[in-house]
């Protein structure tokens, strides 16, 4: 039993940073019309950027979950402002081509200075060693990853869903042009959620980096399962995303379980059930 | 919205005329190549890989439908064919068989599936297929993991022509490129062309007019995966092993590059782009990791600066269709 939930901390841990990439893939899709395909390169970019920190300028786990994000996003947002933007209108698959273009020229940049192996990033002190629960051993820091993605994702839905802020949004991605009309600086916002889902990214990446290591590629298969996740669960809603998200991670954990041959390519297996049954995904709404 | 291949010509006699001119051309130029002194084993290579990218703009070019795992069909026949040859040890022209049967066959199975979404979905679901398939094969034992299927033997087509013999299998491998780019230009100039193209350009009305719109976007997604999967049997010939690397996402990738360098919906543009693509990765083999933030770049360029491609901004330039 202890192995069980073992492998259910994993997947739920697993389950927490698909929620967090998938949440910003909808984010983005909803107001660019682009699927970022370079959103793995900048989960991987948000774990170097924690690196760099340590190493460098001696800036330790907790200022990095906050800067890193930040760094990240504003180059995202350049991106956007430089690149992305110039395909505004066009057929979606052009941005597909564009932002799968940006994983490649990131990924060989950093494979290029770092290789492809992993370097370690240690377990800030607060949250070393574990807690025995009776029915298993809690190392706190996988404890700490689930629950913060959680409070991330839902203080994401909240300000989506809830805000005046978000309010604006949900109507820029209906509707730009009667927004821009009523007084809204919707390219703006379009870079700011640009920036926003990729913050989240490399959250995810900063989370990710005491458990996985910092590598160049660890973004690389990690985008293909967040966009099985993102045909699952359909990115018509917030909370799909982030339901969707944790769920494929536990299953995923199960899986390990169970019939540990089968663990890297049940998400894909699912996604096909649910193709099969439910062409629109889960949450519903055609694309 | 603007449809990726929105400024094609309409197919008019000049512009068939201009095309057959184009082919004849083509087709002489790759008749002459092995007494041009040209290394032969990199155009063997590049043909492969313009028949896999000529499939390919079948499906985006004619259908609107960009595949991000055409890699799982050339993968997929590539270790059919090898494990035929090598292991089976049945003649070559078995082997192809096998390999571009295999290759149709799951592109009926994952055709059905993917076909029931569109535009972005399909490219991601299309990968997802690839990747779901990249796994299997790694954990198969008769692909031999990392290391491949290596050595194949290539034995005597229909038992008279030795292909171990660089000239003839070069004629063999021109031979199974232009059948594979002659069915697709018959293919792109017939009614059933005419109404994926249709499909293309507005769907909801061709299902008005009657058609079924999922049996044409299935059948071009299986002849399509079919031919990919011819391409990856040739390979085999050409590189007498098979391995992971023809099954990875970055060769998915690879063929949409090729492809977009040539230009999307050009009939010879697919074949351009993988002859550019296929040198420059020979020259560039030295820059390590660089060339793949090279062949990133050329992503970014031809999708910002040139849509059309090489072939399709020649023909802009010119107002024929290539």
């Amino acid at each position: 039993m202890q192995a069980l939930y073992a492998q259910l901390l994993v997947g739920l841990i697993n389950g927490s940073f698909y929620a967090l990439l998938s949440l910003g893939l909808a984010v983005i899709f909803g107001m660019l019309n682009i699927i970022n395909f370079a959103h793995g390169a900048l989960y991987m970019m948000g774990a170097f950027c924690a690196y760099f920190l340590l190493n460098l300028a001696g800036i330790g786990y907790w200022p990095a979950l906050i800067i890193a994000p930040i760094v990240v996003g504003i180059f995202g947002m350049v991106l956007e402002r430089t690149l992305l933007q110039w395909i505004a209108g066009l057929d979606h698959l052009y941005g597909l081509l564009l932002t799968f273009g940006l994983a490649l020229i990131i990924q060989g940049v950093f494979q290029n200075f770092f290789g492809s192996s992993g370097l370690p990033y240690a377990i800030p002190d607060e949250l070393r060693g574990g807690m025995n629960l009776g029915f298993m051993y809690l190392p706190i820091y996988r404890g700490w990853v689930v629950v913060f993605s959680l409070v991330v994702c839902i203080g994401t839905w909240y300000l989506i869903e809830r805000t005046r802020l978000g309010a604006y949004l949900r109507a820029a991605t209906e509707n730009p042009t009667l927004v821009r009309a009523f007084g809204i600086n919707v390219p703006r916002m379009i870079t700011l959620t640009y920036g926003l889902g990729v913050g989240l990214a490399a959250l995810a990446g900063v989370l990710s980096a005491p458990i996985n290591q910092v590598r160049p590629l660890m973004g690389e298969n990690m985008i293909i399962v967040v966009f099985a996740v993102v045909v699952i669960g359909g990115m018509g809603s917030i909370m799909g995303s982030i339901v969707t998200g944790f769920a494929l991670g536990v299953i995923e954990g199960l899986t390990k379980y169970f019939y540990p041959e089968a663990s890297n390519t049940v998400v894909f297996v699912l996604m096909v059930l649910v193709l099969l049954v439910k062409p629109t995904g889960l949450t519903g709404r055609a694309a | 919205m603007t449809a990726m291949t929105d400024d094609t010509l309409p197919v008019t006699p000049r512009a068939l005329r201009d095309e057959m001119i184009a082919l004849v051309v083509m087709v002489a130029l790759l008749a002459i190549v092995p007494w041009s002194g040209i290394y032969l084993f990199f155009v063997m290579q590049a043909l492969c890989f313009a028949l896999l990218a000529c499939a390919f703009n079948l499906l985006i070019g004619y259908g609107g439908l960009l595949s991000f795992g055409h890699a799982m069909f050339l993968g997929t026949a590539g270790y059919v064919t090898a494990h035929a040859l090598k292991v089976w040890a049945l003649p070559p022209e078995l082997g192809i068989l096998a390999g571009t049967g295999a290759a149709a066959a799951l592109a009926v199975i994952t055709g059905l599936v993917a076909i029931r979404r569109q535009g972005i979905y399909f490219a991601m679901i299309t990968l997802a297929l690839s990747q779901l398939l990249y796994f299997v094969y790694v954990q198969t034992p008769f692909t031999h993991g990392e290391d491949g299927i290596q050595g194949v033997p290539q034995g005597y087509l229909f038992g008279v022509f030795n292909l171990a013999n660089a000239t003839i299998l070069y004629y063999v491998v021109l031979t199974g490129f232009l059948f594979g780019f002659l069915l697709i230009f018959r293919t792109i100039n017939s009614p059933f062309g005419e109404v994926l193209k249709a499909v293309r350009e507005n769907e909801p009305r061709a299902i008005s007019l009657g058609y079924k719109t999922d049996h044409y976007k299935l059948l071009a997604y299986i002849l399509s995966g079919t031919l990919a999967g011819l391409a990856g049997s040739l390979k085999v010939f050409v590189a007498q092993n098979a391995s992971l690397t023809d099954v990875e996402v970055s060769m998915s990738g690879l063929i949409v590059l090729m492809t977009l360098v040539g230009g999307l919906g050009t009939v010879f543009g697919p074949v351009l782009g993988a002859f550019v693509i296929v040198a420059m990765q020979q020259y560039l083999a030295g820059f390590g990791q660089w060339v793949q933030v090279i062949q990133g770049g050329i992503f970014v360029a031809c999708v910002l600066l040139f849509r059309r491609g090489v072939i399709g901004e020649l023909a802009h330039l010119l107002k024929r269709s290539l």
